[in-house]
């Protein structure tokens, strides 16, 4: 029995001391971040504009083709701009979602050659990840804004949840992202499984559609995505200004803080093997 | 002494699994056994002291670099551990993790960061690094302008900038331009003085004998050799000549020296000797004086060429002088077993004071790769003594006329 506790106590301070590790190297993260995100400006004038540009496009095809339709089925909102504004909300946390569950995918096989070379806490790449694409989603955050101000839409009242939606959709997307990520890189055949999978997925979330134009009988299926309620979540405090319904989202943080867990305890198992197959 | 590095009974594999799930299986206790287990490492065990610079050697593929990664840090040894005592900084592929669109201060901050330094560290010797460095406006341009000398300069700064208590060197500094080589050089000597241990990977057997005063030499994984610089690199050398039916001996000699014999023994060296020119065996000689070295050899099966080689090197085995009947068109085509040649080769002894040793090759052409029929260092040790010319330094005799004027009054 004793034999096993100590096991244990010797894994949570190797849990430890991993961890320490990666807040050592805060300064590298940080850096790391803010020089990629300049990288992107140095050789193309609108840089980082463009990872803002690419989503607001998306949106601008949709609502051409299909606000004709779509409008008719947000009779609870009073603007004729409804329909893009609702685009916009569940856009703007689904590309959050999918930048940062598709980078970890390849971080640790894109950086190979640095892993194989260079002592550092590879935790930091993923977390280097999650920055850049936090800072997109900023960027893209204050467009929407912008946006909005022009079609004369300001919400205001439920904004204090965004960064509680946020956290969730980062805890979700970086738990599933690293750990697949992780078995990615011995499996590669995952990351390009899951560039397939996202795409059903984002179709399978009421991102462009509106869940009643979903019959009844689906609603429980959908409710298994935990992309559903975060999704709803932004809608609501984007669109109909108010704060999402709270029940919706047990269940993503359940999800979310599982795949975290479940992604540490393999990426922990892993990582001295990483190298090996890289 | 106490050591710095400790690597106790590491062992590397690679293991190959028929499914990766039996891979990740295996994370969680279940026992899978892997299709294929790639050894890369045996066993090795060595202390290596503060202060010590060691040479590690091998051919390609021995192991080297993976027991590089392993000191370092980014591979795990399947068995085994290492101890190291302080901070280890690796010069194993310089600029890595340099960004084109960079400038060179900014990827300093980049790759020093990823050494784990703070943003406060690094602004601390950002005027060294800039300074050493010596590439002056290009600094603050962006790295994708530089040579690749010049991109040399700046990561051999970085990695340098703080003096580690372990510095691994890989080949990679023998690129850039030789005035960098000579700075990058110093440095490093400069280091080891204060105390750094050194690591140097090389092919190059002159850096390995003129930097290090011990080395390893690795052969299919394992310490198949560990000593005096000079002796492992004979060993190293005749170990690169090896064919099957070929065969490696040192023997000590009474001076304590060894003598390292290779070869597949179709012709061997008989005899050798040192003649000054009254015809007596000689030992010391004279700076200045006219020898002769006689080296008598034997055939002892038929072969398709035979082709003498010698090398004068001094007491630190670097190459004075060498060259070999390949090279003269002397080459004797098809000698019959049982025949035997008298090679008669007379030089002035441009040499400086000091110990000198002889090595012979018989070969077929002008390398000893093809077919190596005997190759002997230390085959003859002979001593130059400055007589009767003028007070010198240096190993070569290389006497001028000098003239001094006075040219203002």
């Amino acid at each position: 029995m004793k034999d096993t506790n100590d096991k244990y106590t010797f894994r949570r301070q190797q849990m430890k001391n991993m961890i320490l590790a990666v807040w050592s190297y805060r300064f590298f993260i940080l850096s790391s971040i803010k020089t990629e995100f300049k990288s992107r400006f140095i050789r193309s004038k609108l840089g980082g504009f463009w990872m803002v540009i690419h989503p607001l496009a998306q949106v601008l095809v949709y609502a051409l083709i299909l606000s004709q339709i779509m409008t008719a089925k947000l009779p609870e909102v009073s603007t004729q701009y409804a329909y893009p504004i609702y685009i916009l909300s569940g856009v703007v946390v689904w590309t959050l979602f999918a930048e940062v569950l598709s980078k970890s995918l390849n971080v640790f096989i894109s950086n190979g050659n640095l892993l194989k070379k260079m002592a550092f806490p590879k935790l930091a790449l993923p977390l280097i990840t999650i920055g850049g694409a936090l800072l997109n989603f900023g960027i893209l955050l204050v467009m929407m804004f912008v946006v909005f101000g022009f079609l004369g839409h300001l919400p205001y009242h439920a904004l204090h949840w965004l960064p509680l939606l946020t956290l969730l959709t980062l805890a979700l997307a970086t738990g599933l992202g690293l750990f697949l990520g992780t078995l990615n890189v011995f499996m590669r055949d995952i990351g390009q499984m899951m560039d397939v999978v996202l795409q059903f997925w984002f179709w399978l979330t009421p991102v462009i559609y509106m869940m009643s134009i979903v019959p009844e009988k689906y609603h429980s299926l959908f409710m298994i995505n935990p992309m559903t309620g975060i999704v709803l979540g932004f809608q609501n405090i984007l669109l109909y200004d108010k704060a999402p319904d709270v029940s919706l989202l047990v269940y993503p943080a359940i999800f979310a803080i599982i795949s975290l867990v479940l992604a540490m305890i393999v990426f922990y198992k892993a990582r001295e093997e990483m190298a090996d197959v890289l | 002494m106490s050591s710095v590095l400790e690597v106790k009974n590491i062992s590397k594999s690679f293991k190959d699994y028929s499914s990766e799930w039996h891979r990740v299986a295996s994370w969680f206790g279940l026992n899978f056994k892997p299709k294929e287990e790639h050894h890369i490492l045996k066993h090795i065990d060595f202390a290596i002291a503060s202060g010590e610079a060691i040479g590690i050697v091998g051919q390609n593929g021995a192991g080297k670099s993976t027991l590089l990664k392993i000191i370092t840090g980014t591979l795990k040894p399947s068995e085994g551990s290492v101890h190291i005592h302080g901070r280890i900084s690796a010069i194993l592929e310089l600029g890595m993790g340099f960004h084109g669109d960079l400038t060179g201060r900014q990827n300093v901050y980049h790759s020093a960061g990823l050494m784990g330094f703070t943003h406060a560290q690094i602004d601390a010797v950002m005027d060294d690094i800039e300074a050493f460095a010596e590439v002056d406006e290009y600094f603050d341009q962006p790295v994708r302008t530089y040579s690749s000398g010049m991109q040399m300069r700046v990561a051999f700064a970085v990695v340098t900038m703080y003096r580690p208590e372990i510095l691994i060197v890989d080949e990679a500094l023998s690129v850039g331009d030789t005035y960098f080589q000579h700075k990058s050089m110093e440095r490093i000597r400069e280091f080891q003085k204060q105390g750094t241990t050194l690591l140097l990977v090389s092919h190059d057997r002159g850096a390995i004998q003129a930097i290090c005063d011990r080395a390893i030499l690795l052969e299919k994984g394992a310490v198949i050799k560990d000593g005096n610089p000079e002796e492992v690199m004979d060993f190293y050398n005749a170990l690169i000549a090896e064919k099957e039916n070929s065969t490696v001996k040192q023997v000590v000699k009474e001076d304590g020296k060894v003598e390292t014999v290779s070869g597949t023994g179709e012709a061997t060296v008989e005899r050798i000797g040192l003649y000054n020119t009254k015809d007596e065996l000689v030992e010391f000689v004279g700076v200045g004086d006219t020898v002769e070295l006689r080296i008598k050899v034997k055939v002892h099966k038929d072969i398709e060429s035979l082709v003498l080689g010698y090398g004068i090197k001094d007491r630190l085995g670097q190459v004075m002088y060498g060259t070999n009947t390949w090279y003269t068109k002397q080459v004797i085509e098809s000698p019959k077993a049982g025949e035997i040649y008298n090679f008669i080769l007379s030089f002035p002894v441009n040499l400086g004071a000091g110990s000198y040793s002889i090595q012979t090759a018989l070969v077929d052409k002008d390398t000893h790769l093809t077919a190596n029929y005997e190759w002997k260092d230390l085959a003859l040790v002979f001593n130059v003594t400055n007589i009767d010319k003028t007070h010198f330094a240096g190993c070569n005799w290389n006497e001028p006329k000098i003239k001094v004027e006075k040219i203002w009054e």
